[in-house]
């Protein structure tokens, strides 16, 4: 670690490896009720798990997210954060408004929590991913600009690069995009077509611009391949994700009441969504190859090889699957939706949050790698975690394909529940599946105090 | 990537692309935006419609149910679950009628929103109003 300040990225990582721990719990317990439907009834019904696994998902990315570019910036721009107390207390406002809101959610009926937080006067709670009331979201706003005020100040100061740029870039688009969380029209159609403002926008867009710009960092250190080559390859892969990617929008306005000319634009350039992922799995292997360095940190470059190959595999390939208009008729809101979802998210983004933090941590304590035996554990927890995510996207897909072809192919279609009976066996599989999944991520963590012997950081 | 290719390059394309694109997008979202009216009918928009989004929301039903393909896949389809249980005595009956605890066995369950007569009324009314949008013929059938 270069920079003093860069340890406030600290407290950010540690809140994220926490909230994932919950976010995987509440995970295996959606997973259970798939098969128990009574499982945890009425005390915490499907619904409720559901907020609770998809919004912690968020806030813990986001962490991860922040306390990456709390950790990047400083050193990228040669210059001290222009804030850490700022920072600190960023940090804890954010914790405890997020931890409210799960124990919001979790206390009382979701109906009453909206009355509690005014949802009358500004209705925007009730939405997929955006359930937070209000107030929430008002001060994930705040949150951002104390952020975007801190990393902005401190880039102005200091050396501009290509990476923190792009990465600033990122987190500005996050913050601005997520302002159509805050727009409700009573008209559905309207409230569909703006919803994706901030969620495709987000997942498909600028968060592609910090998943490059963080990868991109991690492997000009453990690499130490020149700077002009990597951002070089930065740029052309962000390029691509923002040409294919914002008219890929259209791929979600196929049967939402919107004209059917987005089935074309749709199609055509959702279509090629997958090539900044495959970009991104040449750029990581191909600077590992050329690496002028051996790093001691083995497992932070497994991760960031990871990441490009599952982002491109989650994102990449079980995107395209069904995102041609034909076929996404048959597979719109199946476990298809579903299996594509969970390892793009792994794969694109816990995973290149886990990457900076594999990178990172062991900095932020003094030495630039853990000792050979905990990353020999990390590594069997990334083995472990990756290879369960696989077969939880295998099973869903494999009863997604179950699901359409009773409910929506046949001559003699089931009802939706009726089709589910039949997938029980696939949903028992992702749930031991889920269960590896959160043997691994135990490891990861016991990762972290497995002492032995390391090298001080240069 | 060659020489020749330069770092400046890399980035013009991106500014540049990524400009046109987003302008592409804004255009076709003010196209969009005249075309709507006749798709999604919003002259039948009424207040029990609006209401009827609202208690929507306030209970969370994207949680378990998708609508228009949107949401959850652990319960069924309600964009069209109007026309499925031919009108809106069965949804309000189905709603009013979940035990507070649980039904008896291993099936899913949904919650009792203890919603009131009103309430359901206008649940259906923006149920009906949904199954009236032109979603280009999806679902492929009535099962959703």
């Amino acid at each position: 670690m270069q920079y003093q300040s860069q340890a406030v990225a600290k407290p950010y990582f540690i809140a994220a490896i926490g909230l994932f721990v919950g976010q995987i719990l509440f995970g295996l317990i959606m997973g259970l009720q798939y098969v128990m439907g009574d499982f945890l009834f009425p005390e915490i019904p499907f619904n409720v798990a559901r907020m609770v696994h998809t919004n912690l998902l968020i806030v813990w990315l986001l962490f991860g997210f922040m306390g990456a570019a709390y950790y990047m910036i400083p050193e990228e721009s040669e210059s001290e954060l222009f804030s850490p107390k700022l920072a600190l207390l960023t940090f804890w406002v954010f914790l405890v408004a997020g931890a409210l809101t799960i124990v919001g959610y979790l206390m009382v009926p979701y109906a009453t929590l909206a009355k509690l937080t005014f949802n009358d006067l500004w209705p925007t709670m009730g939405r997929e991913f955006l359930e937070q009331p209000l107030v929430t979201k008002v001060g994930i706003v705040l949150v951002a600009l104390s952020m975007l005020f801190n990393l902005t100040m401190t880039v102005l100061k200091g050396r501009k690069t290509s990476i923190s740029i792009v990465l600033l870039m990122g987190l500005w688009g996050l913050a601005v995009f997520f302002l159509f969380s805050f727009y409700n029209p009573s008209n559905l159609v309207l409230d569909k077509y703006f919803w994706w403002w901030t969620v495709h926008l987000w997942v498909e867009g600028v968060w592609e611009l910090i998943l490059g710009s963080l990868l991109a960092f991690v492997l000009i250190k453990v690499t130490g391949v020149d700077r002009e080559i990597i951002e070089k390859w930065l740029y052309m892969i962000i390029a691509m994700v923002l040409i294919t990617g914002i008219i890929g929008m259209g791929h979600h306005y196929y049967w939402i009441g919107t004209p059917e000319y987005w089935q074309w634009f749709g199609s055509v350039f959702s279509a090629l969504e997958p090539i900044p992922f495959f970009m991104m799995t040449v750029f990581a292997f191909n600077m590992v190859n050329r690496r002028r360095r051996e790093h001691p940190n083995k497992a932070a470059t497994l991760w960031a090889l990871g990441t490009g190959v599952m982002a491109f595999l989650g994102a990449g390939v079980w995107g395209f699957l069904h995102t041609l208009a034909p076929v996404n008729f048959y597979t719109h809101g199946t476990q298809i939706t579903a299996a594509h979802g969970h390892m793009a998210f792994y794969g694109a983004y816990a995973m290149v949050v886990m990457t900076i933090i594999s990178y990172a941590m062991p900095m932020m304590r003094g030495r630039a790698a853990n000792s050979e035996k905990a990353q020999i554990l990390e590594m069997w927890s990334f083995w472990l975690m990756t290879i369960a995510m696989v077969f939880i996207t295998l099973f869903l897909t494999a009863a997604g394909i179950l699901q359409v072809w009773l409910q929506r192919v046949s001559t003699t279609p089931l009802g939706f529940m009726a089709a589910q009976d039949q997938t029980v066996l696939f949903y028992w599989l992702r749930e031991i599946s889920g269960v590896i999944f959160l043997i691994g991520l135990v490891l990861y963590i016991i990762s972290f105090f497995v002492k032995g012997e390391t090298k001080e950081a240069a | 990537m060659s020489q020749a290719f330069t770092k400046s390059m890399a980035r013009n394309i991106f500014f540049g692309g990524s400009t046109f694109f987003f302008l592409l997008l804004v255009a076709l979202t003010f196209d969009t935006m005249q075309v709507l009216p006749k798709r999604d009918h919003r002259e039948n928009i009424t207040p029990a419609v609006e209401r009827g989004k609202m208690v929507w929301e306030q209970n969370n039903c994207i949680g378990c149910h998708t609508l228009l393909g949107e949401g959850a896949y652990y319960a069924p389809e309600l964009g069209n679950v109007y026309a499925r249980r031919g009108g809106g005595e069965f949804i309000k009956a189905w709603i009013k009628s979940r035990p507070a605890e649980g039904t008896p066995g291993n099936r899913r369950q949904m919650p009792q929103f203890n919603l009131t007569d009103q309430e359901l009324d206008d649940m259906v009314a923006f149920l009906k109003w949904t199954g009236e949008i032109n979603t280009a013929k999806w679902p492929p059938n009535i099962e959703g």
